[in-house]
């Protein structure tokens, strides 16, 4: 009845014949092999820099343009799973390893995601040259380098905590080191990771959208996509073809919900060491398709032949290694002697780098502006405060009120990660339509976009929160006669409260980050700018000046960083500390 | 039995963790130990006595700091094959069915499938399992998960089965049953092993298991006695010599560091102190108990154990608190309350209160350290990590946290000091 995790295929031979479900599962998986082939193809087509790919605003052009999106954003996931593995083992295992692997993912998470895009696009064409493939991997990479920072981190964590008595276990019942990552370690690490990719992958699709339209050195290319059709579309004023661009990014999200999203989130709750009560008990209609069809036990028994041959050559190899350096473990003082020697060399790569980094930005821009950058990042950190307080004051009330009711709560949860999901860049033309007819000031009108897509964040913890709230609190604040105002400083405000600043970071990361694309905006030939950090970056960014992007980049950066450190670090700690309900 | 082959020894084992300041904690000293074929030995001692440490030690899990483990003449330096472990939290792997666990350790050996199929079916038949082969382990009760614990630690026949208080987790009818099926299995020769270590905190389960007890003594751990168990089995809990072994066993589990025996003043306790964990609360209704009838002030602890429900790990630390404040004193497998502890029971709820602040000043160094050091600090406040710190140099760390914990608790009830949670400050305000 349930899935049958390891268990060998030659024991029940009869598990072999297909059956129903399989009529349903194999068209799915061969249409998907044959779309990826041709995605692949298509990827590696001849391409030569100033060429621009012809962008069709045909509306029927529109589901192959969702597809190559959607292939973009599968190759991200796939590279961020695999890089994650690997980060997170080596950072979990190795202790040198470790000091410098994880301040380096905390910076990189801080890093603004379009940054990304801006400085590597030409490092990868120049890497396939005479080809798209340069160009796709770069907007690839600044997709991964939306999934892949915390899906790392949380494996990282979760490869940390595995229960002690577990892994004792694993030793006593001698599982090798590659079976203990592959049978206890990775999957205690999956209901997080899981989680956290599918969080990456909503909040991908508006990396997506903007990857696609890439500017180098003053030279725009259009990958064939959604985010391509909709720049296109801007271009030539086209609003009835955003409308259909909207419409397919709707469908490509349900689909991408109801086949990925919903199963694999279910599937991962079997991981979970005891049950927790509020888990959905309704398996999704796909995961049990998965689940009944022979054809994926098949899949699943040759990926774990696979991972079984790989263990037998690691062993083998291990086997011979250890007859020739029997046991040298516990060597202390040389390990502590060459960890110093480790240290003063890290130590010195940064020095190095910072003096680098300061001269190659001095040659180019002038002291004056690297102050400007500054004041320019101030604007843009005004503007994503006063919006994560808008949209907490507009957003903590309805998320109580939804919360304390569990039967609505259960319906909007749902729609409210699907709107966390979708890619709110889809609207800004149609809020410069707006800002344009009613001759509003770009200034102000324009900041609401930052948060556009990120405000979702907030609501979606807010009821979490507020489901959570145990009922026993509830019934004795209403016993005591707590009310109004004192009911809300006394009662919710403090249970919501961990999880509305978990919503709160998010949504300012998000905020951040969405400052390049939402600080200027552009309709047809008419464009919006308002001051700010993010604004200066898109500028130096179409310019294709790698000087004044480093600088703007390196500044944003900063202050990202000296957010998370002041303020949300501390109320998470806050939070963590005192407010906790258990 | 006498003299059958070594199965396990180990030779003046010592195990030494590093503090952050580079000293050393002994945590065993020089343990000296040997298990036949043919035996049950069972460990006993408090909690923190390092008897999980010696176990995992002879599990080959973790390194010793000096001396030697070796299994059958052949020296220990991983998990050996031939030795299986039961946990006290099971260990399960949760992804995994009952048969996917029982199947772990074959398919580690590389064992065909066809093969390793039919053992575990087989274990799993012994533990009494058969039907839920297919079950996961969050759908188990906590006896059915222990003996799917079982059941993959025997389908690896082992000569030796390493018990790491492998009943504590679960409640009390449960434990007796799968302790008597165990014992079953054992005394029928149903299973191959040929030696079990039983690292318990039950004493009257190690008296029905055990052919031998072995007593941990605390900082460092040690052996401190042995006694041999000659019962046939199965062994009536209510007999004479049941009883007789199980008052022997208790006299020597607590007695006081130092020796406070026969009414002898205990010798003063160090800063270090291992302080029990006691609440305030348990330990005015411990001597309330001790006043009223049955007991009069005097009580048999088996009996109290009994009359209170708590298990032996639950009542140790409230014997051991009483024995620091004064309050009572315990040889012999009894317990009588002191004048002190009388004069206590006497008083009211307030006068209750200052009692115990003079003996919690009187009797323990640590309070009367913090005191000292708030009365002389000009603002009469002092961050709770500066005690951590010097108590860290006696325990392991969250040994240290679990003391000061226990002492802030106390200091608090007594009103020797106040505590602000969110600063983490000590202080007299507020007297």
């Amino acid at each position: 009845m349930e899935q049958r995790w390891g268990l060998p295929l030659v024991a029940w031979p009869s598990r072999l014949r297909p059956n129903f479900w399989d009529l349903v599962a194999l068209p799915l998986v061969l249409g998907l092999l044959a779309l990826i082939a041709w995605g692949g193809m298509a990827m590696g087509a001849h391409y030569q820099i100033g060429e621009t790919l012809p962008i069709s605003l045909d509306p029927w052009r529109l589901p192959e343009y969702a597809l190559r999106t959607v292939l973009r954003m599968g190759a991200a996931l796939i590279a961020s799973l695999v890089f994650s593995l690997a980060y997170a083992a080596l950072a979990a295992k190795s202790r040198t390893a470790e000091k410098i692997l994880i301040p380096v993912l905390d910076i990189l998470q801080s890093v603004p995601i379009l940054g990304f895009l801006s400085i590597t696009v030409t490092g990868f064409i120049a890497l396939f040259p005479g080809r798209l493939l340069g160009v796709e991997c770069a907007a690839i990479f600044a997709i991964f380098t939306s999934q892949a920072w915390n899906m790392t981190f949380s494996l990282y964590q979760s490869l940390r905590t595995v229960p002690g008595e577990l892994t004792e276990a694993a030793r006593m019942y001698h599982l090798s080191s590659w079976q203990r990552f592959w049978r206890l370690e990775v999957p205690h690490g999956i209901p997080a990771l899981v989680w956290n990719m599918m969080m990456s992958v909503s909040g991908g699709w508006f990396f997506v959208v903007a990857s696609e339209a890439i500017t180098v050195s003053g030279q725009s290319i259009l990958l064939p996509g959604i985010g391509s059709y909709i720049a296109t579309a801007i271009a030539e004023r086209n609003l009835g073809a955003i409308g259909y661009a909207v419409l397919v990014m709707l469908v490509v999200i349900i689909l991408y919900d109801q086949l990925l999203f919903r199963p694999l989130l279910a599937w991962s709750q079997k991981f979970k060491g005891d049950p927790t009560g509020d888990e959905d008990n309704v398996r999704p209609w796909f995961l049990i398709v998965m689940q009944r069809a022979q054809f994926f036990d098949l899949v699943k028994s040759a990926g774990l032949a696979l991972n079984r041959s790989i263990d037998l050559a690691l062993s083998f190899l291990a086997s011979q290694w250890s007859g020739r350096n029997p046991r040298k473990r516990e060597a202390m003082p040389a390990v502590s002697r060459f960890e110093h020697i480790f240290d003063a060399g890290l130590l010195m790569a940064t020095l190095a780098a910072l003096a680098w980094m300061a001269h190659f930005i001095h040659e180019t821009v002038p002291l004056g502006e690297i102050g400007w950058t500054f004041v320019l990042g101030a604007i843009t950190a005004i503007r994503v405060l006063v919006l994560i307080a808008a949209a907490s004051l507009i957003w903590v009330p309805i998320g109580v009120w939804i919360g304390l009711r569990p039967r609505i709560a259960d319906r909007v949860q749902p729609i409210v990660q699907f709107l966390a999901a979708f890619p709110a860049n889809l609207f800004f033309p149609a809020a410069v339509v707006l800002i344009l007819t009613f001759h509003l000031n770009p200034q102000i009108w324009l900041s609401p976009l930052m948060i556009l897509g990120t405000q979702w964040y907030i609501l979606f913890n807010v009821i979490g929160g507020a489901v959570s709230l145990p009922a026993e609190l509830r019934l004795a604040a209403g016993n005591l006669g707590v009310r109004r105002w004192l009911w809300w400083r006394r009662v919710i405000l403090p249970a919501i409260f961990p999880a509305y600043v978990t919503g709160a970071v998010t949504a300012a990361g998000g905020s951040w980050n969405a400052s390049i694309v939402s600080e200027v905006v552009q309709w047809g030939d008419t464009k919006l700018t308002a001051t700010g950090l993010g604004a200066y970056i898109a500028d130096w960014t179409a310019k294709g000046d790698a000087a004044h992007i480093t600088l703007g980049i390196g500044v944003l950066c900063l202050y990202v960083l000296a957010f998370n450190r002041l303020l949300w670090r501390r109320l998470y700690n806050l939070a963590a500390e005192r407010l906790r309900l258990d | 039995m006498a003299e059958a082959a070594p199965l396990l020894r180990a030779a003046s084992v010592c195990k030494t963790y590093q503090t952050p300041d580079h000293i050393g904690r002994l945590v065993l000293d020089h343990v000296d130990f040997i298990l036949r074929e043919g035996e049950i030995v069972a460990v006993l001692g408090k909690s923190g006595s390092g008897k999980s440490t010696f176990l995992r030690i002879l599990a080959g899990l973790i390194p010793a700091s000096d001396g030697s483990v070796d299994y059958r003449g052949v020296p220990v330096t991983g998990p050996a094959h031939g030795v299986a472990m039961v946990f006290q939290s099971f260990a399960l792997f949760p992804w995994l069915t009952v048969l996917g666990n029982v199947e772990l350790g074959l398919e580690a050996q590389g064992i065909g499938a066809a093969e390793r199929r039919k053992r575990a079916v087989e274990a799993i038949d012994v533990i009494g399992l058969d039907g839920f082969e297919n079950a996961y382990p969050k759908e188990l009760s906590g006896g059915m998960r222990q003996r799917v614990g079982f059941a993959r630690a025997l389908v690896v026949n082992p000569d030796i089965l390493l018990l790491d208080e492998p009943f504590s987790a679960l409640d009390v009818l449960t434990a007796e049953t799968l302790r008597n099926d165990l014992l079953d299995l054992w005394n029928e020769s149903r299973i191959p092993t040929k030696g079990i270590l039983l690292v318990s905190h039950n004493i009257e389960e190690a008296v029905e298991m055990a052919d031998r007890i072995l007593i941990f003594g605390s900082d460092p751990g040690r052996i401190n006695a042995e006694i041999p168990v000659s019962m046939p089995h199965p062994r009536a809990w209510e007999s004479a010599q049941f009883r007789q072994i199980v008052d022997q066993v208790y006299t020597l589990l607590t007695t006081v560091p130092g020796g406070g025996r026969r009414g002898a003043k205990a010798e003063p306790i160090g800063l270090g102190h291992r302080l029990p964990d006691a609440s305030v609360q348990q330990l005015s209704g411990l001597v309330d108990t001790l006043t009223e009838a049955p007991f009069h002030g005097h009580a048999d602890l088996p009996h109290l154990a009994d009359e209170l429900t708590l298990s032996d790990d639950e009542l140790f630390p409230l014997l051991e608190a009483l024995q620091l404040l004064g309050f009572a004193h315990v040889s012999g497998g009894d317990i009588d309350l002191t004048a002190a502890g009388r004069h206590y029971a006497d008083a009211d709820m307030l006068s209750r209160k200052t009692i115990f602040a003079d003996a919690v000043l009187k009797h323990i160094p640590l309070a009367a350290h913090i005191r000292r050091v708030l009365d002389e600090r000009p603002g009469h406040r002092a961050p709770a990590a500066r005690f951590l710190r010097e108590l860290e140099d006696h325990l392991s760390e969250e040994e240290a946290e679990r003391v000061l914990d226990t002492l802030i608790n106390w200091g608090r009830h007594a009103e020797i000091f106040a505590y602000d949670y969110d600063d983490e400050v000590l202080s007299l305000e507020n007297f």
